[in-house]
C-alpha cells in the first residue's frame, strides 16, 4: 500500500485557505504530561492566533513548554500519558477534534514543521530527493517522475547549488547548513500555509542561521505562508517576527507585536530575556546579565506569579495572586505583571525596609540577584 | 528565483579576497570545486574495497549452493551405495574424498548432506524473520500493550534452554527434515523478535520518523519506509549469523542422533559417523571433511554478513 493514492481527500481541506478571519487559533491550550512524580503542565492555558502570511515568535528558555507548544497545536504527541485540553482552530477546521486519518491530510499538505536539528530530522538511509518527493506523490497525486523534477525545482528554490545531483545525495554528504535546506524543502514541498519552526537554526553555526532565516523569510513573502518560529533567542525572532509571544513556565506572559514588545516591554521575564543577550558594545570583562535560578517545577508551580521567584521586583502580591494577562492602553500587547515596567522601570512600590528584615531581597534590584533568590522563601525548591 | 545566489555570492566574495590575498582565493575556489564535484556519494561507497577474504568466502557460498543444487545432475556416485571393494580408502581419482568404512564416496555423502544444512540453516531463519521480524518491527515503533505483551511472550519463551527444548520436541515429534526446520525456525523466532524489536525502537522516536508523519505518512508507511530501511543491516548481518548458528544445531542434533534419520547424509550425520566406533583414529577423512566444509561455510556466512554491514550501514561510512 505504499504511495496509495487517496484520490480527492485532500481536497477536503483545500477550503483551509477560503476561510476567513485568523488561520490559526489556539484557545485555552493546556497540555501535561504523566510521569511517575506527578503531572508536569508543560502548557497551561495558552491562546494566541495567526494570520494569514504573518510570522509568530515563540520566545522563551528552555523548559518554558514552547516546543511541547508546537507539537501540541500539530497534535504530534502521543495520546498515551499526554493530557490535552482547550482547541485549535486551523483554517476554520478544528485540529483538536480530528482523528489520525484527517490530520494526516492536514499535516504536510497544509500545516508542517521544520525540526531543530538536521542531523537526526532527515532520514540517513534515504537519498535527499526521495525523502522530498514522498509526499508531493502523498498529497498532490503527483508521479514519480515528476516529484522528482519538482524535488529538483524545490532544492534549487531553497539554495542547494547543482540541485540535479544533490537529489541523489544522501543526507550524511550534506553540510548542516544544507541539511537545514533540505529540511525547509521538504517542508514547504506541499505549499503549506503554516509552518512550524522549531528552533530551525539552533544547531547551525551563527553564520548559516541568518542565511537560513533569511531564505524561510524569501520563500514565506513569496508563498504567502504564515511561520511560526519557536526560538530560545529573542535576536532571532527581533528582525523577523510580526508579533511574538513570550512563555515562561508553560503560560504566555508577554506577547505583542515586535516593535511594541522591545520598545515597551511590560513583563520583568522579557526585559531580563533582552538583558541576558551579549553586547558587542560592553566592556570586555562585562559580566553577562544572566537571569539567576531556574525555570520552576512544573508539577508543583510556585504559588502566584510564576517568574515571582526569580523577579527582581517581586513584591507579596506576586506570591500571592496569580497576575492575569492583560492591557494597559494599547489592546494587542497583553502582558501577565502585578508592576509592569513604565520606560524600563519598574511600577512595583516600594517595600518597606524594617530592620532585622530577613529578606532585603526585592527592593533593591541591583542587590545582586542571588541574594534575591536564595533568601526568598518562596524560591524553595521542592525536591527533585 | 534565488537560486545559486549563495554560490554567486562566496564566488564574489572570493574574487574580492583574491584581490587583497592571493592566496585565499585560490582555497575558496578549491572549497567550492570539491563542494560541487569532488565529494559524490558513490565514490565514497566505492572506494572501500571489500577484500580477497570476502570474494573467497562468496565463492565458497555459492559452490556450496550450486553443489547441492546441482547434486543430483553432477557426476556424483550414490551417496548411500555401500561399494564393498573400496572400504575406507583416502583419497583417490576414483573417490576424490575418500570412502567410509561402507565403501560409501565421501564427496557424493558431503553434496547431498550440504542440502540439509543449508535447508534448515536458510528456511530456519526465514522462518524467524518473517514472524520475528515483522512483529519486532511493528512492535518496537508502536510499542504500548502489544509490545508489553509480546515483550513478555519472547522473554518466557527464551527462559527455556533451546537446545533441550528442541531435543524434546525432535524426540516426539520424529525427525524429519521438515520437522527440524519448523522447529529451529521458531526457536529463532524470539531471538529475531528482540534483535529487530530493539533496533525498531531506537528508530521509532527519532526527528526524521516524526518528520515524516507531520509530513502525512501512516504508520505502515513509516514502519516500511523510515524504520525498515534502517533496521536492515542489522537484520541482514543478525539473520547470516542465524544461519550459521541453526547450522551448528542442526550438527549437534545429528550428532546426538536427533536430526534426519540415517542413512540420509547430513553434515552433522557425517561429522557423527566420523567419531563412532573409533573411527577418528583410524579413519579421520570421513569427519574431517565435514567439518572442514561446515568450518568453511559458517565464517563465509559471518564474514559476509559483517562486510556487508560495514558497507551498506551509512553513517559508518560517514565515519
Amino acid at each position: 500500500m505504499i504511495g496509495r493514492r487517496r484520490g480527492g481527500r485532500t481536497l477536503e481541506f483545500k477550503d483551509i485557505g477560503s476561510h476567513d478571519g485568523p488561520l490559526l487559533v489556539v484557545e485555552d491550550l493546556h497540555t501535561a504530561f504523566r510521569t511517575g512524580r506527578g503531572t508536569v503542565r508543560a502548557v497551561d492555558g495558552v491562546s494566541f492566533e495567526v494570520y494569514e502570511g504573518k510570522t509568530l515568535g515563540i520566545v522563551g528558555e528552555s523548559g518554558s513548554g514552547k516546543t511541547v507548544l508546537s507539537r501540541s497545536i500539530m497534535g504530534l504527541l502521543p495520546p498515551r500519558d499526554v493530557l490535552r485540553s482547550g482547541t485549535v482552530h486551523f483554517g476554520g477546521h478544528e485540529l483538536t477534534a480530528m482523528d489520525e486519518a484527517e490530520l494526516r491530510d492536514v499535516w504536510g499538505a497544509e500545516l508542517s514543521m521544520i525540526f531543530q536539528d538536521p542531523m537526526t530530522a532527515l532520514n540517513p538511509v534515504k537519498r535527499i530527493g526521495t525523502q522530498i518527493s514522498e509526499s508531493l506523490v502523498l498529497h498532490l497525486d503527483m508521479d514519480k517522475k515528476e516529484a522528482q523534477s519538482t524535488a529538483v525545482e524545490l532544492l534549487r528554490s531553497v539554495g542547494i547549488p547543482s540541485p540535479e545531483e544533490r537529489v541523489r545525495w544522501y543526507p550524511f554528504q550534506l553540510s548542516g547548513g544544507m541539511r537545514q535546506r533540505v529540511m525547509i524543502a521538504i517542508a514547504l514541498a506541499c505549499a503549506p500555509r503554516l509552518v512550524m519552526a522549531d528552533e530551525p537554526t539552533t544547531g547551525l553555526d551563527v553564520t548559516v542561521q541568518a542565511q537560513i532565516l533569511d531564505l524561510l523569510a524569501d520563500l514565506q513573502r513569496e508563498r504567502h505562508m504564515a511561520v511560526i518560529l519557536v526560538t530560545h533567542d529573542l535576536g532571532v525572532v527581533a528582525t523577523r517576527a510580526d508579533d511574538i509571544i513570550v512563555m515562561y513556565a508553560g503560560r504566555i506572559v508577554e506577547r505583542a507585536p515586535t516593535r511594541t514588545l522591545f520598545r515597551d516591554t511590560k513583563m520583568p521575564y522579557t526585559r531580563a530575556l533582552m538583558d541576558s543577550i551579549p553586547r558587542l558594545a560592553d566592556p570586555s570583562g562585562a559580566r553577562l546579565d544572566a537571569i539567576a535560578g531556574r525555570p520552576p517545577d512544573l508539577i508543583h508551580p510556585p504559588k502566584g506569579c510564576r517568574f515571582a521567584p526569580r523577579c527582581h521586583y517581586a513584591r507579596d502580591k506576586c506570591r500571592e495572586k496569580d497576575p492575569p494577562l492583560r492591557t494597559v492602553g494599547s489592546p494587542d500587547h497583553l502582558f501577565a505583571c502585578w508592576y509592569p515596567l513604565v520606560d524600563g522601570v519598574s511600577t512595583a512600590p516600594p517595600v518597606p525596609v524594617t530592620l532585622g528584615d530577613p529578606a532585603p531581597s526585592a527592593s533593591v534590584a541591583t542587590a545582586g540577584a542571588d541574594a534575591t533568590t536564595t533568601d526568598d522563601p518562596t524560591e524553595a525548591e521542592p525536591a527533585q | 528565483m534565488p537560486d545559486d545566489r549563495e554560490l554567486f555570492d562566496s564566488g564574489a566574495s572570493a574574487q574580492l579576497l583574491g584581490d587583497r590575498f592571493p592566496g585565499m582565493a585560490a582555497t575558496e575556489e578549491t572549497a567550492l570545486a570539491i563542494s560541487t564535484e569532488h565529494i559524490d556519494g558513490d565514490d565514497i561507497l566505492a572506494k572501500k574495497p571489500l577484500g580477497f577474504l570476502f570474494w573467497f568466502a562468496l565463492v565458497w557460498i555459492t559452490a556450496v549452493f550450486l553443489a547441492s543444487i546441482l547434486a543430483n545432475v553432477l557426476p556424483l556416485q550414490n551417496p548411500n551405495f555401500q561399494n564393498y571393494s573400496a572400504l575406507s580408502q583416502g583419497p583417490s581419482t576414483a573417490h576424490w574424498l575418500g570412502t567410509d568404512d561402507l565403501g560409501r564416496d565421501l564427496l557424493a555423502r558431503l553434496i547431498f548432506g550440504s542440502r540439509v544444512s543449508l535447508i534448515v540453516g536458510f528456511c530456519g531463519v526465514a522462518i524467524g524473520l518473517i514472524v520475528g521480524g515483522t512483529a519486532g518491527l511493528v512492535s518496537g515503533y508502536k510499542g504500548g500493550k502489544l509490545d508489553v505483551a509480546l515483550n513478555a511472550g519472547s522473554f518466557i519463551i527464551l527462559a527455556f534452554p533451546a537446545i533441550v527444548a528442541v531435543i524434546a520436541i525432535v524426540t516426539f515429534w520424529g525427525a524429519s527434515l521438515f520437522h527440524i526446520t519448523i522447529i529451529l525456525g521458531l526457536a529463532t523466532i524470539p531471538l529475531m523478535f528482540r534483535v529487530i524489536r530493539a533496533t525498531s525502537l531506537s528508530f521509532a522516536q527519532r526527528d526524521f520518523v516524526i518528520a515524516a508523519k507531520t509530513m502525512g505518512a501512516t504508520d505502515t508507511r513509516v514502519v516500511l519506509r523510515e524504520i525498515l530501511p534502517n533496521v536492515i543491516p542489522v537484520m541482514v548481518t543478525f539473520s547470516l549469523i542465524s544461519v550459521a548458528g541453526l547450522i551448528v544445531i542442526e550438527g549437534t542434533l545429528a550428532f546426538l542422533g536427533l536430526s534426519v534419520n540415517l542413512p540420509t547424509p547430513s553434515w552433522g550425520n557425517l561429522i557423527n559417523e566420523g567419531t563412532a566406533n573409533n573411527a577418528l583414529s583410524t579413519d579421520p577423512y570421513i569427519m574431517m571433511w565435514p567439518a572442514l566444509a561446515m568450518f568453511l561455510l559458517l565464517w563465509s556466512i559471518n564474514l559476509i554478513g559483517d562486510r556487508l554491514r560495514q558497507r551498506f550501514d551509512i553513517r559508518e561510512g560517514l565515519l
